[in-house]
């Protein structure tokens, strides 16, 4: 799950731990590397320690126990202002006492540049933001949308190797929101920059990341590429918490490698893949994308498992059709099939046969 | 580009783009305007009536009061309105006019009707203000005087007292007799008007008003500054510790709000006078002797250590309100741009509680311009601050015009003040809670 290549990872995270209260732990055991020129993304819930993990790394916050490392060295003592990290607050923190070209202008000075130095590097920071006509305007005077292209210019205008964000989207509107995520990652691949982003919205971490690591309960659960994240969960609340997810609970009837065979709580038979099952016999949760569920003959397995299922009622919704379906004792089972010419039209109270292909179905702990 | 951009131009125009602006009518075919107006003006007739007992309050309780005591220091009729043949002589001839026969009449026909009338006194006690011991020669003569007079008038009156020939007591009666003054104004600076009329200044040792206006100003300022020293360290606190500790720390800071300002000013005597505590802990520690201890109290130190105590709060409270309201992640945004924590204290943190500084040593000064109870208990003499010498003549000497003029020019100075404050940091950046 984690790969152990730390010692020349750009930034790396090694037995970290974080209370606050002395008495429960925070992030429990983080182990993390992140490569040069990554773009990673710490996705969870609130509370999951994901911005902890974020102001450890910017300085803001000591860990409790164990070691973060910065292009080699340990930063676990190094002040916030000498780590030369640019961050990206999400409620912008712009300074609201001064003009926008103040505020580019601030980590330039503190640095001691001279004026003509920092003109050009304000100049060429507001330019790639597009917001090259706004240095004498207040915060104040800029819409969220420009705000945040104003706070991701400060955070870049250092040139600095490391740039964090922390929710920088979450007061956008959705459309704006979804432009954002498209300039940032844009300006990520042409810098050339590392970036730690941390966000609670799934479809903001899937479209921009390399690789995610989503957090739960103060640890890591899975760090994968978007892809393999969204068709590989390795457990129970990965798969439950990116995307849509129907689980099925049952018990392992057989186990040969990473083939398994799961019985339903109505005693149906199903193939599944294994993936954290030790033995038969276990308690597992199958966890099965709606769009992977086959309701035709011919588009299922040759001799997979079939089962039965009723039409609860059926959603419109434009380029999909999305069925309720009664499957196995759960009313909550979600099939969703392409709105093609000729596709069967399913009506409430239709009873039919579901299957899929046991490499979609994965047996995964029981929740 | 910037006007699209700014909702209001947008609106302006157009508003004024629209060409039948003028000719709307409401549905009965009225003018849209009168009947905006109309439908308005009930909602604004009942707000005002509600605010209306306060407004009649504040009139008579507050306006009415502060503007008749300021009139009296600039109008007095004590004598004028009882002495109208001499004040009349006195419109009639220029200043430098020797009184002459017709003069002095005026001035034993006026003595004797005022004593008839049992004015004298009011009349004697106007001119003592100008020239101190004088309001028994008026009741005295006036005593006489009605007993019956015969002339030649000027001998007759110095007969009964040689004052009366004293070219000080014709100037002083000659200011007294139009009510409009601004005698008072000029004693409050510590000028005078001269036999001649010329504005001099008084003898060095009667000049008390002009030292006191600086010192209770110079001293405002300076507990203005203790103040600030000391509350900003308390108000970062109570705006960052966590919420329980926080508000332990603001009762703490309340407490002095809650008890009495003669408690608070008499625990500061049993605290300072020599031989209170502070000083026998100092005598016991050896760092002063027992013969050598210090004065701290009934002076100027007493009244700066008693005020910056009692006015530290209107300090503290707006300065935590402002203090409260800046977000933590604009010093740590200032931290991870590379500002050491100075640097983002100096540049960032503080420009922002500006504010709620400025509400605060604005709060603070005006109260200690004006603190009247703690520099007459704790001040001593180098302690009094010029309120201290308005009670006095309210109160003692009873030239309320003297003490009206005061303090009409600690108002004045006061609102000049505020209008430096506005031009220079401007009263919109002020927050007071």
């Amino acid at each position: 799950m984690l790969d152990n290549r730390s010692g020349d990872a750009f930034v790396a995270f090694e037995h970290v731990q974080k209370s606050y209260d002395g008495q429960t732990l925070v992030v429990k055991d983080l182990n993390l590397s992140i490569g040069k020129g990554e773009f990673l993304t710490m996705l969870g819930p609130s509370g999951s320690g994901k911005t902890t993990c974020l102001m450890m790394l910017a300085g803001f916050e000591t860990a409790t126990h164990g070691e973060i490392r910065l292009d080699g060295q340990p930063i676990n003592q190094v002040p916030p202002h000498k780590r030369g990290i640019g961050m990206v607050f999400q409620n912008y923190a712009l300074f609201p006492h001064m003009t926008v070209g103040e505020n580019l202008s601030f980590p330039l000075e503190v640095r001691g540049m001279d004026k003509a130095e920092r003109e050009t590097r304000i100049a060429r920071a507001l330019d790639m933001v597009q917001m090259g006509a706004f240095a004498h305007r207040r915060p104040a005077q800029l819409s969220g949308g420009q705000q945040q292209r104003i706070a991701l210019a400060r955070a870049l205008v250092f040139d600095p190797k490391l740039v964090l964000m922390d929710e920088p989207l979450g007061a956008l509107d959705k459309q704006l929101r979804e432009h954002m995520q498209f300039e940032i990652k844009h300006l990520h691949e042409r810098l050339g920059i590392t970036v730690v982003y941390v966000t609670h919205d799934q479809g903001e971490a899937l479209t921009m990341s390399d690789r995610i690591a989503v957090f739960n309960d103060g640890r890591i659960q899975q760090l994968a590429p978007p892809a393999q994240l969204y068709e590989q969960p390795e457990n129970s609340f990965v798969a439950g918490f990116i995307g849509e997810n129907n689980a099925l609970p049952g018990t392992i009837e057989k186990l040969e490698g990473d083939k398994t065979l799961v019985r339903l709580a109505n005693g149906e038979l199903i193939d599944a893949t294994a993936v954290n099952i030790r033995e038969t016999g276990q308690r597992t949760t199958v966890s099965i994308r709606p769009e992977r569920v086959e309701f035709k003959p011919d588009l299922m397995p040759p001799g997979a498992h079939t089962v039965e299922a009723v039409v609860n009622d059926v959603v419109y919704m434009g380029d999909i059709l999305r069925a309720r379906l009664s499957v196995a004792g759960s009313e909550e089972f979600v099939m969703k099939y392409r709105n093609t010419i000729g596709q069967t039209r399913l009506v409430p109270g239709q009873s039919l046969r579901i299957g899929w292909h046991p490499e979609d179905a994965r047996a995964l702990d029981p929740v | 580009m910037a006007n699209a951009l700014d909702p209001h131009a947008a609106i302006a125009t157009t508003a004024s783009g629209a060409p039948d602006r003028g000719s709307l009518t409401a549905a009965d075919g009225k003018p849209l305007a009168r009947a905006l107006a109309r439908s308005q003006q009930r909602a604004r007739r009942r707000a005002f009536l509600l605010v209306l007992p306060l407004l009649a309050f504040i009139l008579i309780t507050f306006v009415i009061p502060i503007g008749q005591m300021l009139q009296r220091s600039f109008y007095n009729d004590g004598f004028s309105a009882n002495m109208p043949q001499i004040s009349a002589w006195f419109a009639e001839n220029p200043r430098g006019t020797e009184p002459d026969e017709a003069a002095w009449a005026a001035l034993a026909a006026d003595l004797s009707a005022s004593a008839e009338e049992r004015s004298i006194g009011v009349v004697g006690t106007r001119i003592n203000y100008d020239v101190p011991g004088t309001r028994s020669l008026f009741t005295s003569t006036g005593r006489q005087v009605r007993r019956g007079i015969e002339p030649p008038y000027r001998e007759a009156l110095v007969e009964i007292d040689e004052d009366w020939a004293s070219p000080r007591l014709w100037s002083a009666m000659r200011n007294a007799a139009t009510p409009l003054t601004g005698n008072f104004y000029l004693a409050a600076v510590d000028r005078t008007r001269a036999d001649d009329g010329s504005i001099r200044q008084v003898e060095e040792r009667q000049q008390v008003y002009v030292m006191l206006f600086m010192r209770t100003f110079w001293l405002s300022l300076l507990i203005t500054a203790l103040t600030f020293v000391l509350g900003f360290p308390i108000a970062h606190l109570l705006a960052t510790l966590p919420m329980r500790k926080s508000n332990l720390l603001m009762i703490l800071v309340l407490l002095p709000f809650w008890t009495s300002l003669l408690v608070r000013t008499t625990s500061w005597m049993v605290l300072l006078q020599q031989q209170g505590v502070i000083n026998d802990i100092l005598v016991w520690m050896g760092a002063i002797g027992s013969d050598g201890r210090l004065q701290m109290i009934y002076n100027q130190t007493g009244t700066i250590i008693a005020m910056t105590h009692i006015l530290l709060p209107f300090m503290i409270l707006p300065l935590y309100s402002v203090m409260r309201t800046i977000n933590p992640s604009y010093v740590r945004a200032a931290r991870s741009l590379g500002a050491t924590s100075w640097t983002a204290f100096r540049r960032i943190y503080f420009p922002q509680t500006l504010p709620g500084l400025g509400a605060g040593a604005l709060l603070v000064f005006i109260l200690a311009v004006g603190y009247y109870i703690t520099p007459a208990l704790v001040g001593g003499s180098s302690g009094q601050l010029i309120s201290n010498m308005i009670a006095m003549h309210m109160t003692d000497t009873l030239n309320w015009s003297m003490a009206a003029a005061l303090a009409a020019l600690l108002l004045g100075s006061v609102l000049i003040l505020y209008w430096l404050y506005d031009r220079l940091v401007g009263i919109d950046n002020l927050k007071l809670g």
